[in-house]
């Protein structure tokens, strides 16, 4: 099961709702997904030569501002914190190298689950409602995010096992399936020097990612690399700085859905996801087809999938009602 | 597709509101309606893409379910003609025994999966096995069908006015395939079949009952080369 939701306001006016517009999203895969959900929500980017960093602790009484001062300290860098539930943000000009060798030779039990100059990540075990509400998302400003609501197959219930999995710099991914080659997968990964917080076959994906990234290839090419070296059933959503992108393995059993309007663009696993924006019940809506690559944002891999169109009969009556069919 | 969401207002038509009712109370009002009673028109309004809308219905009734529905609607059917004005999504009309269930934008995967018999009208475009083991069902679809469409299908026919997608018909019995656009590829045992003037009149016969302006000329058939019904080493390329 699982269940995975992304929203991108295109309308600007609409920034403000982001956080209210997609909590009935993730709330919806509830039934999919009701042992942990996560998200990562792109906001407030930090300035040039900042990084901001999400990091988590099982202990919500983590001692963040102890930790913000120590890395100050070490690494000779400006550093402040923000604490959030077990999660906390926090903002340095460190180098971003420097601070993740730094938090993992500490060992006090800190996870870096995120980083970028906007991507914010927050996962927890427990319903997605209970997690939504304990990082106060309701009323986030933005202008896309997305979700995951996890039931575990492949690896334990924990936070470190939640979804979303960060992939590099403003990067992250949320999956949808299993893959059979993890194992497989992730010696070989860390034999090129790719570490691992869990056994989660879906961390395997996004390192994956990560890997084919930091040697310089394009997140649409990595995408479709994907295709060919991760065996099983996936569909993934890629969060990234300016939008995210959707791909399916080829033989597409894991449901997915996309629906556009002048306002937005969301991807869930089920249209009851997506049912509660507004205008949905007028939206251009279709399928992801299998092995290909769509994405949102101005990153460059825009894919116009209306240009994709089959030819279409349908009733001499409901011609002119037609609009774009996909 | 834009579908439109609103179902024509018919007079006599009640309506169900399923956001204020809930799915179980309006299938088992559907479901309880006994055979001569004059409350046969219908209208589910705020549908929600939620699952199993209108399933189980076993008399003639005429539903239309104003909107998006979500996985199974209208599935195990009898004699009802449910419309959908807006997307379905998995398995629609799965295992539908007779009636009309027509959908008029897209349809996800499994349309009409294991369907015994009536008809299935989807104007849109349907994705990936539109009909898999489809068991008497016929099956016409406005646009076009997705891979494994027609997989190990055993009776029944499937129109597609639009392309089909790879692995067409695999491992296909008795289903009659027509399609009038490409075929991305034929799947194991699915070949093409010679156009006879009986099958050209079950095809103009199936489109006009669909209400699709297509001319049967323009088709194709696609059928079992029937090399897979039993061990033979002979077909051993085949497997």
């Amino acid at each position: 099961m699982c269940g995975i939701v992304g929203l991108y306001l295109k309308n600007e006016v609409l920034h403000p709702e982001l956080g209210k517009l997609f909590k009935p999203m993730l709330i919806e895969m509830t039934s999919r997904g009701p042992d942990s959900a996560g998200v990562a929500l792109y906001r407030d980017p930090v300035a040039d030569g900042e990084t901001k960093f999400s990091l988590a602790h099982d202990d919500a009484g983590h001692d963040w501002q102890g930790l913000s001062e120590a890395l100050a300290k070490a690494l000779d860098a400006s550093s402040r914190v923000e604490r959030r539930d077990t999660h906390a943000l926090l903002v340095t000009d460190a180098d971003v190298g420097a601070v993740e060798r730094w938090l993992a030779e500490r060992h006090d039990g800190t996870r870096l689950i995120g980083s970028g100059r906007s991507i914010e990540i927050y996962k927890e075990t427990g319903l997605p409602e209970a997690v939504y509400e304990r990082f106060g998302l309701s009323s986030v400003a933005g202008r896309h995010m997305i979700g995951h609501t996890r039931m575990a197959t492949e690896s334990a219930v924990t936070s470190a096992g939640s979804h979303p999995f960060a992939t590099g710099a403003d990067l992250c991914l949320v999956h949808n399936g299993s893959l059979s080659n993890h194992n497989r997968l992730r010696e070989e990964l860390k034999r090129k020097g790719v570490t691992f917080g869990s056994e989660n076959d879906s961390e395997v994906a996004a390192a994956y990612l990560t890997w084919k990234l930091r040697n310089g290839v394009s997140l649409k090419r990595a995408m479709e690399d994907a295709l060919d070296d991760l065996d099983g059933f996936f569909t993934f959503c890629v969060g990234t700085a300016d939008g995210f992108a959707v791909v399916r393995d080829p033989i597409a059993c894991k449901h997915a859905v996309l629906a556009e309007t002048d306002d937005w663009v969301a991807m869930a696993t089920e249209f009851r996801a997506i049912a509660s924006l507004p205008g949905a019940d007028t939206a251009r809506i279709w399928e992801p087809r299998p092995a290909t690559v769509y994405s949102w944002g101005d990153d460059g891999m825009d894919i116009d999938a209306v240009d994709h169109l089959p030819p279409t009969v349908v009733p001499a009556s409901q011609r002119a009602a037609a609009g774009g069919m996909h | 597709m834009n579908a439109p969401q609103t179902a024509p207002k018919r007079q006599g038509t009640q309506t169900l509101d399923l956001g204020e009712l809930g799915l179980r109370a309006v299938n088992s009002r559907l479901q309880d309606i006994s055979e001569g009673s004059n409350e046969t028109t219908w209208t589910v309004s705020n549908p929600m893409g939620q699952h199993a809308i209108a399933c189980g219905l076993d008399s003639a009734l005429s539903v239309d379910i104003a909107g998006q529905v979500g996985f199974y609607c209208a599935g195990m059917n009898q004699e009802a003609e449910v419309t959908v004005h807006g997307h379905a999504g998995v398995g629609v009309a799965e295992n539908m025994m007779s009636g009309t269930v027509r959908v008029k934008g897209n349809a996800s995967q499994s349309a009409g999966a294991t369907g015994h018999g009536g008809l299935l009208v989807i104007e849109g475009d349907a994705s990936s096995r539109c009909g898999i083991s489809m068991k008497g069902i016929d099956i016409v679809v406005g646009g076009s069908v997705g891979h494994m469409s027609g997989f190990m299908a055993q009776l029944g026919h499937l129109v597609v006015c639009g392309d089909a997608g790879e692995a067409l018909g695999d491992s296909i019995y008795e289903a009659k395939l027509y399609v009038r656009g490409t075929v991305e590829s034929l799947g194991a045992d699915c070949i093409e079949k010679e156009m006879t003037p009986e099958h050209l009149a079950t095809l103009t016969e199936l489109l006009a009952r669909a209400g699709m302006d297509a001319d049967p000329a323009d088709f194709r058939r696609y059928g079992s080369a029937r090399t897979l019904y039993h061990f033979d080493i002979d077909n051993a390329s085949a497997y």
